[in-house]
C-alpha cells in the first residue's frame, strides 16, 4: 500500500462502504415491505454506486499516476459523451481529434505540477487553437456554434474536472492528515452526497419547483435540505480530510451544495435543449458519465480555488 | 489454433476499440437472439459496424457469429482474404454471382443450416455516413428459403461519424444500437421488404440524434 494512503482515508473509504451497505439493506427491506412498488431503477442505481465507489477507491489508493490516468479517462469519456450529444460539423471531424488530444496534455501539466500551464492551457491555448484550425477548413456555416460548443465541452469535462485531479498534486505538507487524496475524496464524496441528499429531501418534502422549465424534479425543499445536509457533513469531515478550519469547512459545504445544484441543472438544460433525457447508458440507473459528473464540473473548480487560495 | 487467434484478436483488439474508442449505448439488448439460426440486419455506416454488432455478444458466441460481406471488397488480396474469412469470420458474397447464374447466397444459407447467427447489411454498402438507404432484397430471398429463421432489425447511429467511408483515422464517438423485435417471414418478397424497411424507420425514430453535416 502506498504511503500516501493515510489512516484517515481508509476510515473514510470504510465509511462509504458502510453507507452503501446501509443503502443496500434499506432497499432490500423496502422491497419486502412494499413489494408492489417498482424498485428496479433505485436498485440499479445503488448497484452502480457500488461499482463506482469500488473503482474510485482503487483508483486513488495506489499510485498517483494511476489516479491521474483514471481521472483523465473520466474526462475522456465525459468529453466523448458530450461530443456525441451535441451537433458537430462533419467538416470538423479532424478538429475534434485535436480537442481530444488536449486531454492527455492537460493531465500531463497536472502530473508535472505545472500550475501556470494547467490553468491557462484550455482557456487560452485551446481556445485559440481550435477555432484557428477550424477556420483553416474554410466552412463558415455554423462556425460560431461549432467553436462555442467545442470549447464549452473542453472547459467542463477537461478543464473543470481537471481541478479535481490537481487536488491530488497539491503539496502534501499542506494537508498533513490526509494529503491530496484526502482533498479529492472530500470533494467527490460531498458532491455525490449532495446530489443524493437533494434527491432524498426533494422526494420526501419537495413541493415548490425551483426550476420547472429546466429540471421539473428539483424543488426548493430538496435544494435547501440538500445544501444544509452538505454543510453539516462538510463541517464534520473538513478537519478530518482537509487542512480547513470548521468555519471554512462549512463555507466549502455551502459552495459544494449550491455549486453542485448549478452544475446539475446546467447539464439538464443542455440535454433539454438537445431533446435527450440521459447522456448515455454507461451507468445503469444514473444515465451516462455526464449525468454523474455534472455537479462536479462546478464543484471541482469552486472547491479547488477556495482551498487553494486559503491554504496553499 | 485459428479459433484461439480469433478469440484473442477480439478480446485484445476489437473489444477495447469498440468499448474505449467508440463506446456503446444499447437499447433493448434483451431482444438479441442468444442462439441461432438467426439473422441480424443493420444499417451500414462504417467498417466499425460489424465490430459493434459482434461485440454485443459474449466472446464464447464468436464461432456462431458470421458477418456477410462483399467478396469483391474483402477478398481483394490474399492477406485481406485470410483476415476477413479466418479472423473476422465473414461469409463472402459475390455481388456479381447472380449475373452469371450462380447463387450468391449459398454460403449464407449453409451457415443458417449450421445454426449460425448471420450479420447482414442490406444497404449493400456503407454509402453516405449516417444516412440510411433502402434495403436491398437479398435478405428476403434468403429468408424465403429459410422461413423459420427470425430476422432482427438493428439500427446503428454514430459509427459513421467515427469512421465514414473514405476516412482513415477514427474520431471517438459513442454509437447507439437499437435492437428491434424479430420479424418473421411473411410469404412475399416485396411485402417483406416493405415491412423490414418500416421496422427500421420506426427503430431509427426511437432516438433523437444531433445533426451532423
Amino acid at each position: 500500500m502506498a504511503p500516501e494512503l493515510s489512516e484517515r482515508l481508509l476510515w473514510t473509504l470504510g465509511g462509504i462502504g458502510g453507507l452503501l451497505v446501509i443503502a443496500s439493506v434499506a432497499l432490500a427491506i423496502l422491497g419486502l415491505v412494499k413489494p408492489d412498488y417498482d424498485w428496479r431503477e433505485l436498485r440499479l442505481r445503488v448497484k452502480s454506486w457500488w461499482v463506482m465507489a469500488i473503482i474510485f477507491a482503487l483508483a486513488i489508493s495506489f499510485d498517483r499516476r494511476l489516479s491521474l490516468a483514471f481521472l483523465a479517462f473520466v474526462s475522456y469519456i465525459a468529453f466523448k459523451e458530450f461530443l456525441s450529444l451535441v451537433p458537430t460539423r462533419r467538416a470538423d471531424r479532424r478538429v475534434l481529434l485535436w480537442a481530444y488530444l488536449a486531454i492527455p496534455i492537460q493531465y500531463v501539466w497536472i502530473g508535472i505540477e505545472w500550475y501556470g500551464m494547467f490553468i491557462i492551457f484550455v482557456p487560452v491555448y485551446m481556445f485559440l487553437l481550435l477555432p484557428a484550425r477550424m477556420v483553416l477548413i474554410g466552412v463558415t456555416e455554423g462556425y460560431l456554434r461549432a467553436a462555442g460548443t467545442l470549447h464549452w465541452g473542453l472547459m467542463t469535462t477537461v478543464f473543470s474536472l481537471g481541478h479535481a485531479a490537481f487536488l491530488l498534486v497539491l503539496p502534501a505538507e499542506g494537508n498533513p492528515g490526509a494529503g491530496g487524496p484526502g482533498l479529492l475524496l472530500y470533494l467527490i464524496l460531498l458532491t455525490q452526497l449532495n446530489d443524493v441528499a437533494q434527491f432524498i429531501w426533494g422526494k420526501s418534502l419537495g413541493r415548490r419547483k425551483v426550476l420547472p422549465t429546466v429540471s421539473p424534479g428539483k424543488t426548493y425543499e430538496g435544494l435547501v435540505g440538500g445544501v444544509a445536509t452538505t454543510i453539516v457533513l462538510a463541517t464534520l469531515l473538513g478537519p478530518w480530510l482537509t487542512p480547513m478550519s470548521l468555519l471554512h469547512s462549512a463555507a466549502a459545504g455551502a459552495l459544494i451544495g449550491f455549486g453542485g445544484f448549478l452544475g446539475d441543472v446546467t447539464v439538464s438544460a443542455i440535454k433539454r435543449d438537445l431533446g435527450t433525457k440521459d447522456s448515455g447508458d454507461l451507468l445503469p440507473g444514473h444515465g451516462g458519465i455526464l449525468d454523474r459528473v455534472d455537479s462536479l464540473t462546478f464543484t471541482a473548480p469552486l472547491f479547488f480555488h477556495f482551498v487553494f487560495y486559503l491554504y496553499y | 489454433m485459428i479459433a484461439l487467434l480469433r478469440w484473442t484478436f477480439f478480446l485484445l483488439v476489437v473489444r477495447p476499440i469498440v468499448l474505449v474508442i467508440l463506446g456503446l449505448n444499447v437499447r433493448h439488448r434483451e431482444r438479441l437472439p442468444l442462439t441461432g439460426p438467426a439473422i441480424l440486419v443493420a444499417n451500414h455506416n462504417s467498417h466499425f459496424d460489424t465490430m459493434v454488432l459482434m461485440s454485443l455478444y459474449p466472446l464464447r458466441a464468436l464461432p456462431k457469429l458470421r458477418p456477410v460481406a462483399a467478396a469483391d471488397y474483402f477478398m481483394r488480396s490474399g492477406a485481406l482474404q485470410w483476415f476477413s474469412t479466418r479472423i473476422i469470420g465473414i461469409i463472402p458474397v459475390d455481388r456479381g454471382a447472380r449475373a452469371r447464374g450462380e447463387d450468391p447466397l449459398a454460403g449464407a444459407g449453409l451457415a443458417l443450416d449450421h445454426g449460425d447467427i448471420l450479420i447482414l447489411f442490406p444497404e449493400g454498402t456503407r454509402g453516405e455516413p449516417e444516412a440510411m438507404a433502402k434495403f436491398k432484397k437479398g435478405v428476403a430471398h434468403l429468408v424465403k428459403r429459410h422461413p423459420e429463421v427470425p430476422v432482427y432489425p438493428i439500427f446503428l447511429h454514430g459509427s459513421g461519424k467515427v469512421l465514414p467511408k473514405g476516412a482513415v483515422i477514427p474520431v471517438p464517438f459513442f454509437v447507439d444500437v437499437f435492437v428491434g423485435e424479430p420479424l418473421a417471414w411473411s410469404g412475399e418478397v416485396d411485402a417483406y421488404m416493405d415491412q423490414l424497411n418500416t421496422y427500421m424507420a420506426a427503430l431509427a425514430k426511437e432516438g433523437k440524434f444531433p445533426p451532423w453535416e
